[in-house]
């Protein structure tokens, strides 16, 4: 009987440095996931601050008995985020791609697929599979029938599915946190972080749209994938990645342990998410290749 | 041959959009140096209905822009659904059969097959594919033999100057037209609202999922249902591109991620030239023939200006200040204030 594992996606968001320590020690004394990903994937103006408590963050949860795998930027442009792309690439035992600089920086070593990278089909994944690939995150508006093509025609490829989050819609060279605060990127007072979990962005008739965080659009909405244990087996999924907000990320991953253990159902597993304070309401369209914003329970 | 004028003569190359038949014969009349244009079909980013050409019309077309003395580029530049892939091959295989100078492509399943069976063919990397550094650039290079990269529209010219520094691959760069905020390739905002996105289907914010609604004196243009902007009386209603629209944060309404303008780098030519660019590329595979011929031959008056000698930087955009219909304009992140 195979299990399903869980992992900690990379935080999107600009957490202080305590707070990315009491976060991450958490983790690592409680929450039953397999595997973290750590490290700043988002805005290269970050890194100079927490880049200081990354190697604490990975001993404390190498200590507890995780996996750690260091997370690579998504849109790299500077000389910094190049550096630290070619930085980590090379040295790190464990590594997720967000950009292909990584994966060509890699040289063959095993990386992990992340979903900035575009990977749509099992000739593409069987190419990057050719060049260390050995899990593989697929980019989040992939429809599960071809995240299924995928596993089936590369069994020995891992994949790990966006189960939980505001979903990471698109990166831009604009940074929309200082645009709304009539700022430029270059001068952004680090703006991004007032909002733990992302701007909101509304529509002009109070809908709920999105979220902005830095350069990177976010759903306002939040992604749940409660497929049961059964499901995900028969359809080669392996491990579910649960994406950092600011509520109770513990919880969190009890209830994806309990669902992917068999001992409770996705209907109960729904109701207890719903039960926590998300930063928006729960979706899951993309799963079957509607609008990403459905929840297809309504 | 592609890419010679760069090799001897600092000439930019000019690369004009096709959505027809007949916008191509335009475009090959008024002067563009090469072509680009996409088969009908869900394998290029442009797959309006109406748009786009059969295999047939693409074999003519060649033969007329040869003619002329243009190259064509045909884009397969999607990426490939899962357990279909062999539709984006046949559509390889069609651009090697018409003769044309090379395909643009993104996906690595298209850049792969291209390099296996047809090892001859031209390859282009599409600005889908996102790769803005040295790093990315040498991946595509030396995996697939990538002979140019169509650059994101996320890059200052200070920043293209220093990567053609650090590569050999020829660049290509949008100069005029649409303009996307988020970096191509990595947008998902248009699946989100309505199920479709230019990498799952080739469209962005397409109109089958528009719709206007009347609210009073107020009309709202929606995607997917959900409000993009909204126009009161007199006001003229644009289309609801999702990145285009007004939206509301930290308790203010603005065109958050970009206003509705319309990109045109004319006056930069000059410095794009000197910054070791290739070609300069003009967006627009859906307009029709009229506008292709127009701006084609503003933009080809600029280059063989240029060419002439002198600072061309003043009369460039004199030329083509007329040609964005009543619309407004930004260089986009070419200047870095736009970030």
């Amino acid at each position: 009987m195979s299990k399903i594992e869980l992992s900690i996606g990379p935080n999107f968001f600009n957490w202080s440095n305590e707070k990315l320590v009491d976060f991450y020690a958490r983790i690592a004394d409680e929450a039953p996931v397999e595997r973290v990903y750590i490290g700043e994937v988002i805005c290269g103006k970050r890194m100079p601050f927490n880049d200081k408590v990354w190697p604490e963050i990975y001993e404390r949860l190498t200590n507890a008995g995780k996996t750690v795998v260091f997370s690579t930027i998504a849109l790299p442009v500077t000389v910094r985020d190049r550096k630290s792309i070619n930085a980590l690439s090379a040295d790190c035992e464990l590594v997720e791609a967000n950009d292909i600089a990584s994966v060509y920086k890699r040289s063959g070593q095993p990386f992990v697929g992340g979903p900035f990278l575009n990977i749509y089909n099992e000739q593409t994944a069987k190419v990057l599979m050719n060049l260390g690939m050995e899990t593989f995150c697929p980019p989040v508006e992939l429809p599960m029938k071809s995240v299924e093509a995928i596993a089936q025609a590369l069994p020995d490829l891992t994949i790990e599915v966006f189960a939980f989050g505001r979903l990471p819609l698109a990166v831009s060279g604009r940074c929309y946190h200082a645009r709304a605060h009539k700022l430029h990127k270059d001068n952004c007072q680090f703006i991004c972080d007032r909002d733990l979990d992302g701007m909101d962005v509304t529509t002009l008739d109070d809908q709920n749209f999105l979220s902005a965080n830095g350069i990177q659009t976010l759903s306002h909405s939040v992604q749940a994938i409660t497929l049961g244990r059964d499901e995900l087996l028969t359809k080669g999924i392996g491990r579910l990645r649960l994406s950092p907000h600011n509520i109770d990320m513990i919880t969190i991953a009890e209830i994806y342990r309990d669902l992917v253990d068999g001992k409770i159902e996705s209907a109960e597993a729904e109701a207890r998410l719903q039960a926590q304070p998300l930063p928006g309401a729960l979706a899951n369209g993309y799963v079957t290749g509607k609008p990403g914003h459905l929840w297809q329970a309504d | 041959m592609l890419g010679q004028r760069n090799d001897n003569n600092p000439s930019l190359e000019l690369v004009c959009p096709a959505g027809t038949p007949a916008a191509l014969k335009a475009a090959a009349e008024a002067g563009a140096h090469s072509i680009y244009c996409g088969l009908r079909n869900e394998t290029n980013a442009r797959n309006f209905p109406g748009l786009n050409f059969s295999e047939k019309e693409l074999n003519a077309g060649v033969r007329l822009a040869h003619k002329h003395g243009s190259h064509v580029l045909v884009a397969v530049n999607t990426f490939a659904r899962a357990g279909d892939t062999h539709i984006w091959k046949r559509a390889v295989d069609a651009v090697v059969r018409s003769g044309a100078d090379a395909i643009i492509a993104a996906d690595i399943a298209v850049l792969d097959y291209a390099k296996e069976k047809h090892p001859d063919l031209r390859l282009h990397l599409s600005v889908q594919a996102a790769a803005a550094t040295p790093e990315s650039i040498s991946f595509y290079q030396e995996t697939f033999g990538v002979q140019r990269v169509v650059l994101p529209r996320v890059m200052s010219v200070e920043e293209i100057v220093k990567l053609n520094k650090e590569v050999t691959v020829e660049t290509e760069v949008f100069v005029f037209g649409g303009l996307c905020v988020m970096t191509e390739g990595r947008c998902a905002l248009s699946s989100y609202a309505t199920g479709k996105s230019p990498n799952l289907t080739g469209v962005c914010s397409p109109p089958g999922d528009v719709s206007y609604d009347e609210d009073g004196s107020n009309l709202y243009a929606r995607l997917g249902g959900f409000t993009i902007d909204g126009f009161g009386e007199g006001e003229t209603a644009g289309y609801p591109t999702l990145c285009k629209g007004r939206f509301k944060a930290e308790g203010e309404t603005s065109y958050l991620f970009e206003d509705p303008v319309s990109l045109n780098a004319a006056s930069l030519l000059p410095r794009l030239q000197k910054a070791g660019v290739t070609a300069v590329k003009i967006e627009g595979r859906q307009r029709g023939k009229a506008y292709i011929s127009q701006v084609v031959k503003a933009f080809r008056a600029a280059v063989d200006a240029m060419d002439a000698g002198g600072n061309a930087e003043e009369e460039v955009s004199a030329m083509l200040s007329a040609m964005i219909e009543g619309g407004r304009e930004t260089t986009g992140a070419y200047k870095k204030i736009w970030r």
